[in-house]
C-alpha cells in the first residue's frame, strides 16, 4: 500500500452517502458511523429516505441518503456535507444542495451513462456544468471495480451489484483513515447468516480501500480528531429505538409489565416495530384497529396494572384526545409518545416539525392538564422515555412525550447504561395502613397522586370512570364545589411534578445579556449555534427545555436575568407563546422555521445576529 | 384455584341503582350477579368494563373491579385490560349505540381477534341517555326525535356482524327471560374467546314495547325458540313445532302435519365450526321463523391473549434474555476501554 500523499487534520467532518434506494447507502453509512464511533469520534446521523415506497430505479424520487457528522463537538448531523458519495446521476442532482462549496464529490462513473443521465432528467451530457457544481469531483469506476473484485466469487450479477455500496464504503474508509478490520467486523455481524455474501463484501471493501490507496486521487485524506470517551459498551441507536428501550428500562425499574397499544403511523411506527420484537423480553405490544384503539387498549392495560404506552404522530394524537382525557379523569399512569411530523392534517408525514406542542398541552375537552416532556436528541429519547414512564407511574398521570421525525430517525453512538444508573421507580400502590378504608381517589399528600389499586388484589375492587367523582369517597358526584375542587387537585398534581424534575441548566456564556432557548429535538442545532456564536465574538447563553409542563421550577428566575430572550423553534412560536402565558411580562424574540426540515446552524446564527442588530 | 363459593350479593356494590323504574336493565343486572356467582370467579378477579349509555352505568353497581369509560371504546379498553392482566375475567357492557355505532370498529375487531372477554350487548334499538334518537339497530322507517319522518337506512343485525367478524360465540336472550339470560351469561363466561350475548332489552321511556311482537306473553312461546346444544329444535306452547331443513333454508313446521315427525326436526349443534346454520338460526326474527334465544354458537378457536402469552413464553425460552441489557449485548455493539 502506498503512503498517503496529503493528510489533513480536522476536528469534524460531514459525509453524505447517496444512491438509489436499492443501493444500500443506509448500510454503508451505518457501518461507517459505527466504525467512527468505535474509535472515539462523536457521531450524529440522519437518514433521508425517499417519500415513495418504491420509486423507479435511477429516478429522482428514488434517491436515498444518509448523512453522518463525526469528530469532536458534534451535536447535529451537520448542515452540509464535506464529502458526498453519489452512486448515480439522480443522487448527485438531489444532493448537490447538501454539499458545501468546495467539497468533494465521489461518483460512480460507471452509472453516468446517457440513459442514467436521462432517468435523472439531465438535458445535456455534462451533469457537472448543468448543476453548476463547484466541487472537486472524483470519478471512480465503482461498478466495474466491484465486478472485477468478485470475478472469481461465483456470485450472480445481481448479487455482485449489491456489493457496490461496500466498495464505496471501503474507499471512504481509506479517505478518512478508518480501521478496515472494524468495518469488516460489522459486515460479519450483518451477514452472519450469509457467509458467501459476507465473503464477497469483505473482498469488496478491501478492494475499495486499496483502490483509494493506489490511485493517488487528487484529494486529501483526513485525520479526524477524537477525544477520550467514557469507557463502556456502545451501540448505535436512533431516537425511536431509544424510546422503546427507555420504556423497557422503566418497566424493569418499576416491576410493572410493559404494554404498548399502537397503530402504524409515520414517523412513529418504528417504536411499534421495536417493541413488537421485544416479546423476547415479555413486552406486550399490540397493533390495534385504529389510533383510538391504541390509546384505549393502553388505558385498559394501565387500569389492569401495566406500564401502559401508546405511540403515534400528530394526527394520531388528535384521535387519541378523548382517551387521554379519560386517563386524566381516571388518574391512571399512561405514556403517550408523539413523534411529531409536518402538519396540519396529513401534512408532511416524513418531515420534521415541532408543531404539536399546543395540541399536547391543551388539545382536550375540559380542564385536562397532562405532563409534557420532550427529548433533546436521539440518545436522550432513552432518558426521557424513562422519565415519562417514571413521572406517569409515580404521579399517576398521563405524560406526553414529544419526539420528532428528526431525532426519531436520527442516530448517535450510545453508551449502554449500567443497571444502577437509572433509579428504581416506585409505583404508588395502596399503602398497607390505608387498605381497609381505601377509596380510589384518596391522594398522597406530597404529590396529590391517587393510589394504584391493581386488579386481582383482594379488598381493592373499585370502580373508575370518566364521570366526575367525589374527592373523598370516589363515588359519582355532580356537586359543583366538589367538581371545582377536583379540577384544582388534578391541576395541582401536575404542577407538583416540578418538584421532581431537574432545574433548567444554562450553558454557553452565562454572563451574556442574551439567552438562546429552545425545546426538544432542536437541541443539537441550538447548542452548536451558541458555541459558534461565542467563538465568533457574539456572547450568548443557552438553555434547553426537556420538561415543558410543568416547567423547571427555576425557569422564571433564569429567564428574567437576560435582557434578550430568543426562542428558536420549528413552528410559528408555540413554546414562546406558552412561556409568555406562564410568565406575563416576559418578552421573547423568536426564530421560527416551518419547512419540514431541521434548523441549519447557520440559520440560527443569522437569526440571532439579526435580532441583536449585529 | 379459588374454591370459595360466592353469593350473588357479593357481586353487588353499595351504590344506588339509578335506571328508570321498569327499565329492562334492572333484570339484566340481577341476573348478571347470579350468573357470576354460578360461574364462581371471585369478585376481585372480575372486571366489568363499559362504554357510555344507560346500560354502561352497570359497572358502578358491581362489587368487582370496574371501569365506566368513554363512548364506544369499551371493547378496545377491555382488550388491553385482558392482554395486560389475563388472570382476570373480563366482562364488557355495551348498548346498541355504544357497541355498534360509535364503537362498531372496536366491536368487530374484538370479535375477530377472539380476545377472551364476555360482551353483553344490551339492545333496545334506541338512544336512551340522549333521550330518544334512532340507533343502528332501529328498523327502517323508525320514527324518533332524530328521524321525525322515519329512518331511511337499514339496521345492523348484531348476530350478522358477529358472524361476519368470524365470532366464536353468540347467544341471545330477552330481559324478561331470566333463566335463559342466566344460562347464556354462564355459557359466555365459560367460553374461551369473545362471547357476544345479545340481550333484547326494553326501554320503558323512549321505546316501550319495541320487542313486543316477540316478547308478549300471549305469543312469546310461538315466536321464540330456545336452542340448546344436542337437543331437537322444538318450540311452541305445546312444544309441538319444530325447525326442519327445506332445501338451503329452514322451515318451521307443526309436528303431525304435512307428514312431519319428530325425526325430521333438526338437532342443534352449537359446537360445529361451520357458522352456516348458526347464522341462519341467528337471523330468524320472529316473523316467519321464531327468534332464537339460548346459545346459538359456541366453538373452540385460538384465543388472542392466550396466543400472545404462548408466543412470549416460546420466544423468551428460545432467546433467553433476562434484561434489556442482555438483549442489547446480543446485538451489534462495541467496547470503549
Amino acid at each position: 500500500m502506498l503512503e498517503k500523499a496529503d493528510v489533513k487534520t480536522i476536528d469534524k467532518v460531514v459525509v453524505r452517502f447517496s444512491g438509489d434506494s436499492g443501493d444500500g447507502m443506509q448500510l454503508a453509512g451505518n457501518i461507517f458511523t459505527n466504525v467512527s464511533a468505535g474509535i472515539g469520534n462523536q457521531v450524529s446521523t440522519f437518514p433521508d429516505y425517499p417519500a415513495e415506497v418504491r420509486a423507479p430505479q435511477g429516478s429522482l424520487s428514488g434517491v436515498s441518503g444518509f448523512q453522518v457528522h463525526l469528530g469532536i463537538g458534534v451535536h447535529t448531523p451537520g448542515d452540509q456535507a464535506d464529502v458526498l458519495i453519489a452512486m448515480n446521476p439522480a443522487a448527485l442532482k438531489q444532493n448537490v444542495k447538501h454539499l458545501k462549496k468546495g467539497g468533494v464529490v465521489i461518483v460512480d462513473i460507471d452509472s453516468f451513462k446517457e440513459s442514467d443521465l436521462k432517468k435523472a432528467q439531465f438535458v445535456t451530457d455534462d451533469p457537472y456544468t448543468e448543476l453548476g457544481l463547484k466541487a472537486q469531483v472524483v470519478e471512480v469506476p465503482v461498478t466495474s471495480m466491484t465486478k472485477a473484485a468478485l470475478a472469481e466469487s461465483g456470485l450472480d450479477n445481481k448479487s455482485v451489484l449489491k456489493c457496490r455500496n461496500i466498495f464505496a464504503l471501503g474507499l471512504i474508509c481509506w479517505l478518512f483513515d478508518r480501521p478496515l478490520e472494524a468495518a469488516i467486523h460489522h459486515l460479519h455481524h450483518k451477514f452472519a447468516k450469509k457467509p458467501a455474501i459476507f465473503e464477497a463484501n469483505s473482498n469488496v471493501i478491501r478492494a475499495g480501500y486499496d483502490y483509494g490507496a493506489n490511485i493517488h486521487a487528487g484529494v486529501s485524506t483526513y485525520r479526524i480528531e477524537s477525544e477520550a470517551v467514557r469507557p463502556g459498551i456502545y451501540t448505535d441507536i436512533n431516537g425511536n429505538t431509544a424510546v422503546a428501550w427507555g420504556l423497557i428500562m422503566a418497566s424493569e425499574k418499576s416491576g410493572r409489565p410493559l404494554f404498548l397499544g399502537s397503530y402504524p403511523i409515520t414517523p412513529a411506527t418504528d417504536i411499534l416495530h421495536e417493541l413488537a420484537k421485544r416479546r423476547d423480553l415479555g413486552v406486550k405490544a399490540i397493533q390495534m384497529e385504529d389510533e383510538i384503539g391504541g390509546v384505549c387498549s393502553a388505558i385498559g392495560a394501565s387500569f389492569a396494572g401495566n406500564l401502559a404506552v401508546t405511540s403515534t404522530s400528530g394526527p394520531g394524537l388528535a384521535l387519541k384526545s378523548e382517551g387521554i382525557g379519560l386517563a386524566v379523569m381516571a388518574e391512571l399512569p399512561l405514556v403517550i409518545i408523539d413523534v411529531q411530523r409536518g402538519g396540519p392534517s396529513t401534512g408532511l408525514p416524513t418531515k420534521t416539525e415541532q408543531t404539536d406542542l399546543m395540541q399536547a398541552l391543551y388539545g382536550r375537552n375540559g380542564e385536562s392538564p397532562v405532563v409534557v416532556v420532550a427529548p433533546a436528541s436521539p440518545t436522550d429519547c432513552f432518558t426521557m422515555a424513562f422519565e415519562a414512564a417514571r413521572i406517569a407511574i409515580e404521579h399517576m398521570t398521563p405524560v406526553i412525550l414529544l419526539s420528532d421525525a428528526f431525532i426519531g430517525n436520527g442516530s448517535s453512538a450510545w453508551r449502554v447504561p449500567e443497571a444502577d444508573e437509572f433509579p428504581e421507580i416506585q409505583p404508588r400502590y395502596v399503602p398497607e395502613e390505608l387498605r381497609k378504608n381505601w377509596r380510589p381517589y384518596m391522594r398522597d399528600e406530597a404529590t396529590l397522586a391517587r393510589y394504584w389499586g391493581i386488579p386481582g388484589t383482594e379488598g381493592l375492587a373499585h370502580r373508575l370512570g370518566g364521570l366526575e367523582k367525589d374527592y373523598t369517597t370516589g363515588a359519582l358526584s355532580i356537586d359543583p364545589v366538589n367538581h371545582e375542587k377536583m379540577v384544582h387537585a388534578r391541576k395541582e398534581k401536575v404542577e407538583r411534578v416540578a418538584m421532581d424534575i431537574p432545574e433548567l441548566e444554562v450553558l454557553g456564556d452565562c454572563n451574556a445579556d442574551t439567552i438562546l432557548i429552545g425545546w426538544g429535538g432542536t437541541y443539537g442545532h441550538l447548542r452548536s449555534a451558541a458555541e459558534e456564536l461565542i467563538k465568533e465574538g457574539c456572547p450568548i447563553a443557552f438553555a434547553h427545555f426537556r420538561y415543558i409542563n410543568p416547567l423547571p421550577r427555576n425557569t422564571q428566575q433564569i429567564l428574567s436575568r437576560y435582557k434578550n430572550v430568543i426562542c428558536a423553534e420549528l413552528n410559528t412560536g408555540q413554546f414562546a407563546d406558552f412561556l409568555q402565558s406562564r410568565m406575563p411580562g416576559l418578552q421573547i424574540k423568536r426564530i421560527n422555521k416551518i419547512q419540514g426540515q431541521p434548523f441549519l446552524i447557520s440559520e440560527i446564527k443569522a437569526g440571532v445576529k439579526e435580532i441583536l442588530g449585529k | 384455584m379459588d374454591i370459595k363459593q360466592y353469593t350473588p350479593a357479593e357481586y353487588k356494590s353499595d351504590q344506588p341503582v339509578r335506571w328508570c323504574p321498569g327499565c329492562g336493565d334492572h333484570a339484566i343486572l340481577n341476573v348478571l350477579h347470579k350468573a357470576m356467582a354460578e360461574i364462581g370467579v371471585a369478585p376481585h378477579m372480575t372486571a366489568v368494563i363499559s362504554g357510555i349509555g344507560c346500560s354502561s352505568r352497570l359497572p358502578y353497581y358491581m362489587n368487582t373491579y370496574g371501569f365506566h369509560t368513554i363512548h364506544g371504546r369499551a371493547a378496545a379498553i377491555a382488550t388491553g385490560f385482558k392482554v395486560a392482566n389475563p388472570e382476570m375475567t373480563v366482562w364488557q357492557i355495551s348498548g346498541d349505540g355504544d357497541g355498534l355505532a360509535i364503537g362498531g370498529n372496536h366491536f368487530i375487531h374484538a370479535v375477530r381477534r377472539n380476545v377472551d372477554i364476555n360482551l353483553l350487548l344490551l339492545n333496545n334499538k334506541i338512544y336512551g341517555l340522549t333521550k330518544g334518537q334512532y340507533s343502528p339497530t332501529s328498523d327502517r322507517g323508525f320514527v324518533s326525535k332524530s328521524s321525525p319522518y322515519g329512518t331511511t337506512e337499514d339496521p345492523f343485525i348484531p348476530a350478522e356482524l358477529v358472524f361476519g367478524a368470524r365470532g366464536t360465540f353468540f347467544a341471545r336472550s330477552i330481559d324478561v327471560e331470566l333463566a335463559t339470560s342466566q344460562e347464556v351469561m354462564v355459557a359466555a363466561g365459560r367460553h374461551r374467546g369473545t362471547s357476544v350475548v345479545e340481550l333484547l332489552q326494553n326501554c320503558v321511556i323512549f321505546n316501550n314495547g319495541i320487542h313486543n311482537h316477540i316478547t308478549d306473553r300471549e305469543y312469546r312461546a310461538d315466536r321464540t325458540i330456545h336452542l340448546k346444544h344436542g337437543e331437537k329444535m322444538l318450540f311452541g306452547k305445546e312444544m309441538n313445532k319444530g325447525l326442519v331443513r327445506d332445501g338451503f333454508y329452514l322451515k318451521a313446521v307443526e309436528l303431525g302435519t304435512e307428514g312431519y315427525t319428530i325425526d325430521d326436526v333438526l338437532v342443534h349443534d352449537a359446537h360445529t365450526p361451520s357458522n352456516f346454520l348458526h347464522q341462519q338460526l341467528a337471523m330468524m326474527d320472529g316473523h316467519d321463523l321464531p327468534l332464537a334465544i339460548g346459545v346459538i354458537r359456541d366453538v373452540d378457536a385460538p384465543v388472542y391473549n392466550e396466543e400472545i402469552d404462548a408466543q412470549i413464553a416460546q420466544i423468551k425460552s428460545k432467546k433467553g434474555f433476562d434484561t434489556l441489557r442482555s438483549m442489547i449485548l446480543a446485538g451489534e455493539h462495541w467496547t470503549v476501554e
